[in-house]
């Protein structure tokens, strides 16, 4: 990637001969010797902003960025794999967009400059026109001899004067107001899963990379939704839904069954979100399984049930150096559909990597 | 003056300003500017700006347009950084070398402050982009503007045309060597085709004279005939030039972009070695106008209170122990050298008239200081203007780094012995090649695979930073189109991969 360094041709300060001036000399005098200060360099050479040394000094260089920005620049070169939505525009809800003005609303919605303009519009044109009667009116009595004639205009004059002063400050056709219209945006809403093994043999530090990845997850699915419903499940030798809280810092720990968790999903599912949603999941496991047919069950109810509803699944295994039955039967899964990815994290290191090779741009 | 004195000085004495306030200072000041001082300057444009926009135009380093890069707003970032922490004080005003000459002041400035500006910048800077002759010979304030309008705007199109990137891509090139990019001396005028044509004849003809077939018969010494004509004939030391003339790849609009950081270059080329004199030009100008107002009663001593106070403020200059210290400050420099001119020529001593006999007790002060301001850049008016009763006054001292001791060696003070010493160390302190190393384009393989060679000529042992050198290098490299070497005394640094 490219910097934002300006490099240039330059000395190397610890090299050749050099003779400075400076002022407010107290002590020394001519030949006077004074230790170079250790590190080389530096001395007072005279640097920073203001001085007389016209080399460019390195200041220190800081940008902020939102949050938007940030996760913009972070996730730049991930796209979520499968990005045909589900019922992308099944849910449909509205917004109040502006569309300019109107004359007839709602007192609170006046703009009060545009009506002021109008009035003032107004009553500029209509005063013109009184002014132009009158000024005719008044070069006519500056000629005029005739007293009845007089009189009459003189009275008209009054007349227009008076309606001249009448003219109101608003009319209802001054009045405008700010308008808006209802327009209909599609919703997408997603929601994510977290299951989490909690078992014994999951440690504190197995326990520290599942919650990375998930923050991880969670923060590029809002990059692409609006709004993300979260659901996290935590298992054991039975499964539970739990708060954001719990999930992350209980220590209710015991045996391991795996399918407890996906069983629990697949209801979950099939209550809340079985319309119109996008759903994703994160499993993150050590790989322990209860015994074979544990392994066995899951892959039954993910590759029967869960695969088909949800957009995308990944399954993290922590800390395992060698191949378990949960591996074994889930790279079965991984061959056969075509939204599931598995990934192995042997060190906080790797989140990271293995979260970008879940997510890279396919080029096609 | 149709407004009476008492009227103005109560006007001067409210820090509050309007327009008013300042159309009659600037009358007041260019009166006297030009009538007693004997300044010719260009008209004056006053902006009055806010804090945000001062940031702006800090980092156009003193143009009021520029071309797009995302190096200009890396400077608006950091100054705006360093200014928020209040690191960093804004200047009050800061003026740039174009006809009319445009002034940016902020618009908090006190009515002392906008006056103090005025003399300073519209009247002592102006005066110095009009009549110094480094300005004068390497700026054109007439056009700078409308030549800045159009690299924006040229930038601009190519943007749109080749892709941001591309053009990103020649600008950073071009940057790297912007120290590079300007000409010290004029070039000779380039021989028009028919004055080559001329040229080209006569020789022929000459030829034809002077044929004797004799000298056919004189063995031909053949190492001689294969050596080749070197190219360039003699180094060039404007790189962009050589660049923008020759280099074999690059594109039309790709030279233009070339051409326009090279002219902005030069542009700014005075600039970078007239600080002390141009600095201390504009503070001994405003400082003369101001004492003069007050004399002939324009202002109160409220006002000159406050104005000492931001002068002393401008010419502070910290010992080089002080904890503030940051190098000379040149506004302090430059001032004191021309108030000590004007002293010597108005009451000299002893000394003055020994070593300046042309200006001691002469009395013409005014004019000394036009002619100074004319004909001298940092490096010679120093070597010709530091007075010793200056060098007594800053107490200045010299101080010899050499690379191999492990002391420094204080080689003059101000005493009899150390003037000359001090003065000499001083002016080549402001001495260009002090922080532009020597390189220039030493020649190019013509007839082999076009490998240019940049060489360094060493000053007083210094290396070059060979970090720096090697990420400046695939610049040059890429507006070359072909391998780059580098040499220090023909020893090879660093070469490019040669092109497979």
């Amino acid at each position: 990637m490219k910097g934002i360094g300006e490099p240039q041709f330059t000395y190397d300060k610890d090299t050749g001969d050099k003779e400075m001036v400076h002022p407010g000399n107290k002590e020394y005098s001519e030949g006077d010797l004074i230790k170079k200060p250790k590190g080389g360099g530096g001395g007072g050479s005279g640097q920073g902003k203001g001085s007389n040394d016209p080399s460019v000094t390195e200041d220190e260089f800081t940008v902020s960025i939102s949050r938007e920005e940030f996760l913009d620049y972070f996730f730049a070169d991930l796209e979520l794999p499968d990005l045909v939505k589900k019922h992308l525009n099944s849910l449909v809800d509205f917004k109040q967009k502006r569309a300019g003005y109107s004359n007839y609303g709602n007192p609170s919605r006046l703009n009060v400059t545009r009506s002021y303009k109008n009035s003032m519009a107004r009553r500029m044109a209509v005063g013109l026109f009184f002014d132009k009667k009158i000024k005719e009116i008044e070069e006519k009595l500056k000629t005029e001899t005739d007293s009845v004639v007089i009189d009459t205009l003189q009275k008209e004059l009054d007349k227009l004067k008076k309606m001249k002063l009448s003219v109101s400050f608003m009319e209802e056709v001054d009045l405008q107001y700010n308008n808006f219209e209802k327009v209909s945006v599609p919703v997408t809403s997603a929601v994510m899963f977290c299951i989490m093994d909690v078992s014994g043999s999951m440690g504190e530090q197995e326990k520290d990379i599942s919650k990375r990845f998930f923050m991880l997850l969670y923060m590029f699915l809002t990059k692409q939704y609006e709004k993300i419903e979260m659901v996290f499940v935590r298992h054991h030798t039975s499964a539970k839904e739990v708060s954001e809280d719990e999930f992350f810092n209980s220590k209710e720990s015991g045996g391991t069954v795996v399918v407890t968790a996906l069983e629990l999903m697949a209801k979950i599912i099939r209550e809340r979100y079985s319309d119109g949603w996008n759903i994703y999941a994160a499993q993150a496991s050590d790989g322990d399984v209860w015994d074979y047919s544990d392994a066995s069950d899951c892959y039954k109810i993910l590759d029967s049930d869960i695969l088909s509803k949800v957009q995308y699944m990944i399954y993290i295994e922590i800390c395992r150096s060698r191949e378990g039955d949960l591996w074994e039967k889930y790279s079965i899964l991984k061959n056969k559909h075509k939204n599931f990815e598995i990934g192995r994290i042997n060190g906080v290191g790797d989140i990271w990597k293995v979260f970008q090779d879940f997510f890279k741009k396919k080029t096609a | 003056m149709e407004m009476d004195k008492e009227k103005i000085k109560a006007m001067f004495s409210n820090s509050e300003w309007n327009h008013e306030t300042i159309e009659v200072a600037n009358e007041i000041i260019e009166k006297i500017a030009t009538e007693w001082l004997g300044l010719s300057i260009y008209p004056n444009q006053f902006e009055i700006t806010t804090s945000e926009q001062m940031l702006d135009a800090y980092s156009l380093i003193g143009l009021p347009i520029s071309y797009n890069h995302w190096k200009f707003g890396k400077d608006f970032v950091m100054n705006q950084n360093n200014y928020k922490k209040g690191r960093m004080g804004l200047a009050y005003e800061l003026v740039i070398n174009s006809n009319p000459c445009i002034s940016y002041n902020m618009e908090d400035n006190t009515t002392c402050l906008m006056t103090l500006v005025l003399a300073h910048a519209a009247m002592g800077h102006n005066h110095f982009f009009k009549n110094n002759y480094l300005f004068k010979q390497w700026t054109q304030a007439d056009a700078i503007v409308d030549y800045m309008v159009f690299a924006r705007d040229f930038i601009h199109k190519c943007e749109e045309k080749y892709g941001f990137e591309e053009v990103e891509q020649v600008l950073d090139a071009c940057h790297a060597l912007m120290n590079y990019g300007v000409d010290k001396y004029k070039k000779p005028r380039r021989i028009s085709a028919s004055e080559e044509n001329e040229r080209l004849k006569k020789r022929l003809e000459d030829d034809r004279i002077l044929l004797n077939d004799l000298w056919r018969t004189v063995p031909k010494d053949l190492k001689e005939e294969m050596k080749v004509k070197r190219f360039p004939e003699s180094p060039e030391e404007n790189i962009l030039y050589f660049i923008e003339k020759n280099s074999p790849t690059l594109r039309g609009w790709q030279r233009e972009i070339v051409r326009i950081v090279r002219k902005t270059a030069q542009y700014f080329y005075p600039q970078g070695q007239t600080k002390v004199i141009n600095e201390g030009c504009a503070t001994h100008t405003h400082y003369e106008i101001m004492n003069k107002m007050y004399e002939e009663g324009y202002l109160a001593e409220d006002f000159m209170l406050e104005f000492y106070h931001h002068h002393s403020n401008v010419v502070f200059q910290p010992s080089f122990d002080s904890q503030f210290y940051s190098g000379l400050n040149p506004y302090t420099l430059g001032f004191n050298i021309f108030q000590d001119l004007k002293r010597m020529s108005l009451n000299p001593t002893k000394e003055d008239l020994e070593w300046f006999p042309k200006i001691a007790g002469k009395g013409d002060w005014i004019e000394q200081f036009r002619y100074i301001v004319e004909n001298f850049k940092d490096e010679t008016f120093v070597l010709q203007y530091l007075s010793p009763k200056v060098i007594r006054d800053m107490k200045l001292f010299s101080i010899d780094d050499k690379s191999e001791n492990s002391y420094y060696e204080v080689s003059a003070i101000h005493n009899e012995n150390g003037y000359k010493k001090v003065r000499k160390a001083l002016s080549e302190h402001y001495n260009r090649s002090r922080y532009v190393p020597d390189i220039q384009v030493y020649s190019v393989d013509v007839f082999g695979d076009r490998t240019i060679t940049l060489e360094y000529t060493p000053e007083k042992g210094k290396g070059l930073d060979y970090n720096e050198l090697k990420k400046v290098v695939p610049y040059v490299e890429f507006l070359w189109g072909f391998p780059v070497k580098m040499t220090e005394n023909g020893k090879e640094l660093h070469t490019t991969k040669k092109a497979i």
